[in-house]
């Protein structure tokens, strides 16, 4: 960076103390420097986008409570969502709970599936198997996080439901339901946790297992009871980073698990059908509708929800991933 | 876990000895956590092997050259493959200069302060925003703030937006990993900092970046919400191409996902698993590029 920087003359004497200098450029290089700006530019678009999106978000939003007939107290506190009729009719309600609940309905079948397994499956890959089955395990992982989620999706309807209600029966399990969504999603999300666990898994020092094996320790206590807590801060991240995939997922639920808000809350049926926040944004702009309208806005409205929530997950995420990577 | 409440002196004993029993435990746990990691692998296996007993019989060749009909027999992706080609195009167009360019200078021009650690922050939390997220970016800034509507350079704007942090990310690190000796001996000729990243770092992490920029196309070709929320149409009767910028577009997933609500069971199963078919089969193709291009230029390092 300095030599570019500094436009001292090769061939004078160069000041005394400054002997640094003496190999440096003869002359600035403006165009490098238009360059670097345009790299600089590149790397700014990040920022960009994000400051696109908060604003994007929320102004769009606040629209959506600048409409007469729309509260934000009602927004976050109402317990129903009928946000297609005229604002002011008496069937026109706009709470945001019911969509709300449908998503966390969603996500804790979902994580219910992939902690077990995504914790079992890195405990496996990282303490007990061969290298060679690790190297042929973690690709078809991969391959199974790489799947399209309209695949996914496809499969929850088409394979799990009937599934489900061929063990459940037919009267109890309806067509569009949270569990057949909720467990592929958990399968999606599989991925996320075992590979993550797996990482700080590894990453625990040789030490302390061989500590624990010398003191006589069975395999699986040195991997229940040391490697496992330490490097729980690792997998405390994956399950977070797995949260918020489960939160955003949009289209196994919304082929799946249905578009009907729960009437009644708090929904914990997992053999209902509901109405998360993703599947609500897909079913409202099917419609197209207007910029202004209620729909329109709504569709922003519950959208800066689910960023905000997935935001603030992935940055606890984070936080808890760099203080784990500090401690070796 | 029921040895841990037996007496000391028996568990000195069993370090020595290795017991029966606990040898039957020590097998049964591992068993369980066989099983347990083989579940995702069943599943996935299932989902290849119901895919493909439900769409091989209605793959054929007209299934691609022809447009979706309303009867089920005669219907093809034609719209969507040359939709989701078209986007491939345009996002590779967009996403190759912007991200090689913000990981070039994030990886080794950008003084380490505050302001970096931002970016790089920045672009981590990006990564894990919900890809919907994106779609309504698309939705209110390019359809309406900017003016292009429900067209294909929306879809691809959108679709850049949202793998631009993966690609920086990989492409950070092929600059990472090309050697520090390569720079030094660049620099020591007499070469300025940017002449070494362009000449000699880049043409050295150029495979690696590639590897990275397939993975992140493939992701984005197969992802549905943003562009369904971005404007992409279900079914449209003409071909969409790279320079058709302003015409309306769709995709393989979009069709997909139309096809799998349609209440038909023939469009629903039949149709819409031939076109999953072709849309795993495109990103198979890609992933062995990648791997190839990868295993290819691992062995000359």
């Amino acid at each position: 960076m300095s030599t570019v920087a500094t436009p001292s003359a090769v061939g004078s004497v160069p000041p005394e103390g400054s002997g640094k200098h003496i190999l440096a450029a003869p002359r600035p290089r403006y165009g490098e420097k238009v360059v670097l700006g345009l790299l600089w530019l590149c790397a700014a678009i990040s920022v960009v986008t994000t400051v696109g999106i908060i604003v994007v978000l929320f102004t769009e939003a606040v629209a959506l409570f600048g409409i007469p007939g729309v509260s934000i107290v009602e927004f976050f506190t109402d317990t129903a969502w009928r946000p297609f009729t005229d604002p002011g009719s008496d069937n026109f309600r706009i709470g945001v709970l019911p969509l709300l609940n449908s998503t966390l309905l969603v996500t804790a079948i979902a994580l219910a599936i992939a902690i077990p397994l995504g914790l079992a499956t890195a405990i496996y890959l990282s303490e007990y198997a061969r290298p060679r089955v690790r190297r042929t395990v973690k690709p078809f992982l991969e391959l199974l996080a790489g799947v399209p989620t309209v695949v996914l999706g496809y499969f929850a309807l088409t394979f799990m439901t009937p599934l489900l209600r061929s063990l459940f029966g037919i009267e109890r399990v309806p067509i569009f339901n949270a569990m057949s969504a909720g467990i592929v999603v958990g399968i999606l999300v599989v991925p996320t946790i075992a590979s993550i666990s797996e990482d700080s898994m590894s990453a625990v020092p040789r030490a302390l297992r061989e500590g624990a094996y010398g003191l006589g320790s069975a395999r699986r206590h040195v991997a229940l009871k040391i490697v496992f807590p330490a490097a729980l801060s690792g997998i405390v991240a994956s399950i977070i980073l797995a949260f918020g995939r489960a939160v955003g997922e949009t289209l196994i639920v919304s082929l799946a698990a249905g578009n009907l808000p729960p009437a009644e809350l708090p929904a914990t049926n997992p053999f209902q059908q509901v109405q998360t926040m993703t599947a609500y944004i897909t079913q409202a702009v099917g419609g197209e509708s207007a910029r202004g309208s209620v729909t329109f806005q709504s569709i922003f409205a519950v959208g800066a929800l689910l960023f905000v929530l997935t935001f603030l997950v992935n940055l606890i995420a984070l936080r808890i991933v760099r203080r784990f990577r500090e401690e070796y | 876990m029921v040895s841990t409440s037996t007496p000391t002196r028996e568990r000195v004993d069993q370090s020595f000895r290795a017991p029966v029993g606990d040898t039957i435990r020590e097998r049964f746990t591992q068993f369980v956590l066989l099983i347990a990691t083989c579940v995702a692998l069943v599943v996935l296996v299932t989902l290849l092997v119901d895919i493909v007993r439900d769409g091989a019989s209605g793959l054929s060749l007209n299934f691609l050259t022809q447009y979706t009909s309303r009867i089920a027999a005669n219907s093809g992706i034609r719209a969507g493959l040359t939709g989701t080609l078209s986007l491939m195009f345009l996002v590779a167009l967009l996403t190759f200069p912007l991200g090689v360019g913000a990981a070039l200078y994030l990886e080794e021009f950008a003084p380490r302060n505050l302001w970096t650690r931002l970016l790089e922050t920045n672009i981590n939390n990006l990564a894990g925003v919900p890809s919907i997220v994106y779609g309504l970016l698309g939705l209110s800034v390019f359809v309406y703030v900017l003016g292009f509507g429900r067209s294909l350079i929306t879809g691809a704007l959108t679709l850049t937006l949202l793998v631009l942090p993966v690609v920086i990310v990989a492409s950070r690190e092929a600059f990472r990993a090309v050697p520090r000796e390569i720079r030094d001996g660049g620099l020591a000729l007499g070469a300025t900092p940017l002449q070494v990243a362009v000449r000699q770092t880049l043409p050295a992490a150029v495979p690696s970046i590639l590897t990275g920029m397939i993975l992140s196309l493939s992701r984005a070709i197969g992802e549905t919400a943003p562009i369904l929320v971005a404007g992409a149409v279900f079914s449209r009767r003409a071909d969409n191409a790279p320079w058709h910028l302003s015409e309306s577009y769709t995709a393989i997933p979009i069709q997909i996902f139309d096809f799998v609500k349609r209440p038909q069971e023939e469009f629903q199963i039949g149709v819409a698993s031939a076109a999953i078919i072709v849309l795993m089969a495109l990103l198979l193709v890609m992933n062995s590029a990648a791997i190839i291009i990868r295993n290819r230029y691992a062995r000359n390092r």
